[in-house]
């Protein structure tokens, strides 16, 4: 298991935090789904969060984009800031914030319309491409950093919903990335591809560090060793513990980690 | 195989599982077949009344679909005809003539016998002669060759419809008016094309004249301004519930309402329809543009309830894929969503419009049962529609409108079942998967 763990010994020390999370409570209607969590979240680096379904580590996750705003019963309170900046800020517009923090779901949710038209989509509602040869630019910068460039580059033009699960999650990855977005929110990427597909997805999120600070939720602890250098362990709403991800699988400080990374509970 | 205790039996006797299985077999068996039989037997049964209802339409309403015509060498007497008089003049005098001439054993000088040769003929047949005069006077003095409808009797006669065996005090064509038609038959005189005039002409006391051209036209501007106001309104309406408006206890009350309008009888909508566009906003009665803002009415809360249940099958994943790159509210709604529901949408107005074309009770109120024998020239004029109109030819004493209602009634289960075609038609067209 532990093979995986050959990118972790990379620096993560030069790192600026991108995202301060402090004292936030996420309530669904009565339920009190995240108790006080305070993180903060490395640049340039793949901070994964791990932890027993239910503990509230996707939700934590759609607060950093402010999705849980969808949700009419969910109340977000205490302070997020990305540079400084509150989020949850009456002047933030989210349309602005999603533009900056990009999220890649748990379901491949390609949009029904072409492979181009899925790239280009973001851009041309954010106005980033003024002329065609501009947006045709993004769009395959886009695909090339979602690794699935030269998978697709002759069937632009067809529907994205054609391709194959893996493809379809890439696609949805370099839909993201197309924004030029600073954070790259990921929900479960992997749970709905085969290994094939998990590997050369685990590859790009490892690649996407150079320019992003990505957050991952996974289910697999396997994963979470394989690709990321900080690691945060969730349990039942709480931030139980937040370090390395060498040390937290090695030489975890809590008991309750030490439980679920040996499989007693989760 | 794992044995059990039957558990109701308090003897050590065991029994495995295949055995309890096996005994209650046959029973399960039985009920299945038994649903099976049933369900057919409903289907069959339904598949029956409609074949029955299909028949007995068609095996009236057929001899609608043709109209017997005699054709004439007409002589315009200038006599009968002045130049001078025109448009005036007497064209009945010059059609009953040119049959005297035609037939035998008739006296041009005898008036009861030129009275009932004038009955042979349509009546509109004067009417077309006078217009084909009018427009070239130089037809006075000449001989014409005509082809018009023969009155009602006479078509039923040609069709079989009037047995020759009855007592002829019991006909409604007598002994020597028998004789003239086989006259005239026998002189190939009479021909039976088809009714263009079902289609062609407005609404007539006499069924040989009387079509559906005023109706098809009524219902065409209702239909149209139904569509005009109640899509747009409706899915607004629609988008704003499901996407927009506060879930609370206001948005539930408005949800239960548009459900009530939905089932609320057609016909009081005609009284709300009588009571304001009428009355109060003064608008003209047996207008189709008031029918359509009546059919607006009932196929709004039909398109309000389809296009919500085609915005809420859109899935989840595909507004959050939009909001996840920064797509604004609206920008998902439209961007995304709508497009996804549209044949969902689609479906549900042209199921609502087909209801409205065949809705009768709220047009009866606003008068759109008028008798009106031009066809409107605008959404204004007064007019009749489909269902009206089969309703005023179903209420007529004539023979000849019997099989004329047959034949509207076809028309309008023909236009319906387009209707519904086009609407699976385009479900499948653009029907998408994700």
């Amino acid at each position: 298991m532990m093979d995986g763990m050959r990118k972790i010994e990379r620096d993560t020390a030069a790192s600026d935090i991108k995202i301060q999370a402090r004292s936030v409570q996420v309530f669904y209607g009565d339920t009190h789904a995240i108790k006080d969590v305070s993180v903060d979240i490395l640049d340039k680096t793949v901070t994964a969060f791990i932890g027993p379904s239910g503990c509230g580590k996707s939700t934590f996750l759609r607060c950093l984009n402010r999705m849980n705003d969808t949700i009419d019963i969910a109340r977000v309170q205490g302070d997020i800031h990305i540079d400084g900046d509150d989020i949850y800020d009456p002047s933030i517009d989210p349309v602005q914030l999603r533009a900056k923090v990009g999220m890649v779901f748990q379901k491949p949710n390609p949009f029904p319309k072409s492979i181009y038209d899925n790239i280009a989509y973001g851009p041309r509602i954010h106005g980033l491409a003024r002329t065609k040869a501009e947006l045709d630019e993004i769009v395959e910068r886009s695909l090339r950093r979602g690794a699935i460039w030269d998978e697709v580059k002759d069937r632009l033009h067809e529907p994205g919903t054609g391709l194959s699960g893996g493809q379809q999650q890439r696609l949805c990855i370099a839909r993201a990335v197309a924004t030029e977005p600073e954070v790259l929110l990921m929900d479960e990427p992997c749970s709905a591809l085969d290994p094939i597909a998990t590997a050369q997805v685990e590859d790009l999120i490892d690649e996407l560090r150079r320019n992003y600070s990505v957050v991952i939720v996974t289910h697999s602890m396997q994963q979470a060793a394989r690709v990321s250098q900080k690691t945060a362990f969730f349990h039942l709403g709480n931030l139980v513990e937040y370090r390395e991800t060498g040390q937290i699988f090695t030489n975890p400080e809590d008991a309750r980690t030490e439980s679920y990374i040996t499989g007693r509970i989760g | 195989m794992a044995d059990v205790t039957a558990g109701t039996n308090p003897g050590p006797k065991t029994v495995s599982t295949a055995d309890v299985v096996r005994a209650s077999l046959a029973r399960r068996n039985r009920k299945q077949t038994l649903l099976q039989v049933l369900g057919l037997g409903a289907i069959s049964f339904a598949f029956l009344m409609l074949f029955i209802l299909i028949a007995s339409l068609v095996s009236s309403g057929y001899h609608a679909f043709t109209q017997t015509h005699i054709t004439l060498d007409v002589f315009i007497d200038p006599e009968e005809v002045p130049l001078e008089r025109l448009p005036r003049g007497g064209f009945d005098d010059v059609l009953e003539a040119s049959l005297a001439s035609v037939l035998e054993d008739t006296d041009p000088n005898d008036r009861a016998t030129m009275r009932a040769l004038g009955g042979l003929l349509s009546n509109g047949a004067q009417f077309r002669l006078r217009d084909r005069v009018v427009e070239d006077p130089d037809l006075v003095g000449q001989t014409i060759a005509m082809t018009v409808p023969v009155s009602d009797p006479y078509d039923q006669l040609n069709k079989g419809l009037i047995d020759r065996e009855t007592p002829e005090q019991h006909r409604r064509l007598k002994d020597f008016e028998i004789a003239w038609f086989d006259q005239l038959m026998a002189k190939e005189a009479i021909s039976k094309p088809l009714n263009t005039g079902l289609i062609a002409n407005a609404d007539s006391r006499f069924p040989e004249l009387a079509g559906l051209k005023g109706a098809l036209i009524g219902s065409f501007w209702a239909l149209f301004v139904c569509f005009v106001i109640s899509f747009p309104l409706g899915i607004g309406a629609a988008i704003y519930l499901e996407e927009f408006a506060p879930k609370n206890k206001f948005s539930d009350l408005v949800e239960v309402n548009i459900n009530n309008l939905a089932a609320v009888p057609s016909v009081v909508f005609g009284l709300l329809a009588l009571a304001v566009f009428i009355g109060w906003f003064g608008l003209p009665r047996s207008a189709p543009f008031v029918g359509g803002m009546t059919l607006a009415l009932m196929t709004m809360p039909t398109i309000i309830i389809a296009t919500r249940a085609a915005l809420k099958a859109v899935p989840p994943s595909i507004r959050e894929a939009a909001l996840g790159v920064g797509a604004s509210k609206h920008q998902v709604v439209f961007g995304h969503v709508l497009p996804l529901a549209m044949p969902g949408i689609l479906t549900g107005t042209i199921i609502g419009l087909a209801q409205a074309l065949g809705e009768t009770a709220p047009l009866l109120l606003i008068g759109m049962n008028a008798f009106i024998t031009s066809a409107p020239s605008g959404p204004f004029d007064s007019a009749t529609a489909l269902p009206t109109q089969i309703f005023i030819w179903a209420d007529s004493p004539e023979r000849g409108f019997v099989s004329r209602t047959s034949a509207a009634i076809l028309v309008l289960l023909g236009f319906l079942i387009t209707m519904n075609a086009i609407s699976i038609y385009l479900r499948n067209k653009f029907e998408r998967s994700w």
